[in-house]
């Protein structure tokens, strides 16, 4: 911190005359940057229809309620759907994230050069594409329907949890890895008698994380066609059913809560 | 001397009590039976699609850059600049919400507020704030820009206020004994507290709004995501190899780059 010597007094400033030069340009590029983005951004939107957003924002909200509550039991069967769809899709993602995660962690995989760095391919690739993406491509691949969002669930999991896990096994501790290995065991065994339970409370905790974050994607998914209740929402959009909309939205709201609590409480439970 | 009992030790069970365990794994069981029974599966599409899926693995060995170029190069700038500027507006936005909803500065009316805003912002997804903005903004980034600044909101408000709450109240403390003003308050004991976690969350933040902006797209927000639903509609993949290899390059750029940022800033 600097002081400021002038005509006969001392004063304190926070930074020195150098130092808040550079930070005054640091936020004068931030702000060119974005005045510039501003500028490409906007350079195609129609004015008049942004001025009309309050009007149209009213005429929704009018066709909305009431919400057609009838449509509710159409609902029941896309949601056991969606609910399959992040479950199943948590499960299988699990299936091909461990061996992942024990392939990246420095501590166990079997070499650094060759396998550890496939593995963290495997996981920024699985991480840098939302499962909508996943979706999108899966539907063309396997065809619309639950399976593609299983599959695209899964595809985006593994890295989410490949690389949470990764990470709580290269920080637990290796005393109780030295203890096993003194007693002779097999490199198989130190894993299973001295990683595993380590890493077992942090291995629950990811992945009951992630399945709340599934829930949560997996009743959007339908709108790339990977089924669940999302179908329904593209269906009823489609058609202007706004009444619809209104109860779909409120169902999605309603799960996502819900699961959010579940997760929460198992989290608590575990650790 | 009795002949010694031979004992080989047996690791505890996760679940203690052994009623509990078993109605656990025969729950757990029930339900994979019947829900991988309820999935239909269309397996004669599905070994049709086979084909297909191969030949998009290939497609990723000899990505298409050029001949969706310009399209390409749009829909990048468009999520570019959608990401830069929600992540600025929404910066601004949350900071005062995120004050706000801190208990130790707010008193509780605004405080009940601001948590409410925080907590609509958090349940709604991206996809679906797009759709609404999409309907009542019309197609095109614009949209793009309002349903990332909105989601923003919900997210650093949250963090920023939870650390705000969590900062040390002797400075705070010190501070007002000088006799400071509110907002001298704000400036001088708590701002320099949450200044480099709230520069860490906002870089966070701008790696998640790229990632979203590329999703918005699909259901007309501008962007990549457009582009990219284009090029699967008529089965150009080696065009949408190409765009997904852009996006993950630039998520690992913005990943490696904010996280050396971080460092520096702590």
């Amino acid at each position: 911190m600097p002081l400021l010597r002038a005509e006969d007094r001392t004063s304190w400033r926070h930074r020195t005359p150098r130092a808040q030069l550079a930070l005054w340009f640091g936020w004068l590029m931030l702000v060119a940057l974005t005045v510039f983005s501003w500028e490409v951004m906007t350079r195609d939107t129609i004015w008049a229809f942004v001025a009309d957003a309050p009007r149209q924002a009213a005429d929704i909200g009018s066709r909305m309620v009431p919400p057609r509550w009838s449509y509710l039991e159409q609902l029941w069967w896309p949601l056991w759907d969606t609910l399959n769809i992040a479950t199943l899709g948590t499960l299988l993602a699990v299936l091909f994230a461990v061996p992942v995660a024990f392939c990246a962690a420095r501590n166990t995989t079997p070499s650094t050069v060759l396998v550890r760095p496939v593995a963290l391919l495997l996981i920024v690739a699985s991480r840098s594409i939302n499962s909508l993406i996943w979706g999108l491509l899966l539907v063309a691949i396997v065809g619309p329907g639950t399976l593609a969002g299983i599959l695209a669930i899964a595809l985006r999991s593994i890295g989410f949890i490949g690389k949470l896990l990764y990470e709580a096994i290269e920080e637990i501790d290796p005393a109780p890895v030295e203890a096993v290995t003194a007693t002779g065991a097999s490199r198989l065994q130190v894993l299973d008698y001295a990683i595993v339970p380590q890493v077992l409370p942090a291995f629950a905790g990811i992945t009951v994380f992630r399945w709340d974050i599934n829930i949560r994607e997996s009743t959007v998914l339908g709108l790339v066609g990977a089924g669940g209740i999302g179908l329904k929402l593209q269906a009823s959009l489609n058609t202007l059913a706004w009444p619809q909309v209104t109860v779909i939205l409120l169902v999605i709201l309603a799960t996502v809560l819900v699961s959010e609590w579940v997760s929460a409480k198992v989290r608590h439970a575990i650790i | 001397m009795a002949t010694a009992v031979r004992r080989t030790w047996r690791r505890p069970p996760l679940v203690a009590d052994r009623r509990l365990r078993w109605l656990l794994y025969g729950g757990a069981l029930l339900y994979l039976v019947l829900a991988t029974s309820t999935v239909e599966v269309n397996w004669a599409r599905v070994w049709d699609g086979l084909g297909r899926g191969w030949a998009f693995v290939q497609s990723f060995f000899r990505p298409d850059f050029t001949t969706r170029g310009s399209d390409i190069l749009q829909g990048m700038i468009e999520s570019l600049t959608m990401t830069v500027t929600a992540t600025v507006a929404g910066i601004l936005v949350s900071v005062p919400i995120g004050i706000g909803a801190a208990r130790n500065l707010a008193p509780l009316p605004i405080y009940l507020v601001c948590r409410g805003l925080i907590a609509l912002s958090r349940a709604l997804q991206e996809v679906i704030v797009a759709i609404f903005f999409v309907a009542m903004f019309g197609f095109g980034p614009f949209a793009g820009f309002l349903t990332l600044t909105f989601n923003t909101i919900g997210f650093l408000g949250k963090l920023l206020a939870e650390d705000i709450e969590d900062i040390d109240e002797t400075q705070v403390e010190a501070i007002r004994s000088t006799g400071a003003s509110w907002p001298q308050l704000v400036n001088w004991a708590v701002q320099p507290q949450v200044m480099p976690r709230l520069i860490g969350l906002s870089l966070y933040r701008l790696d998640i709004n790229f990632r979203e902006s590329a999703v918005i797209g699909i259901v007309g927000a501008g962007g990549i995501g457009a582009t990219l639903e284009t090029a699967m509609d008529r089965y150009e993949y080696d065009s949408a190899a190409a765009i997904l290899l852009v996006i993950i390059a630039i998520v690992m750029l913005a990943e490696y780059s904010s996280s050396h940022v971080r460092k520096w800033v702590q």
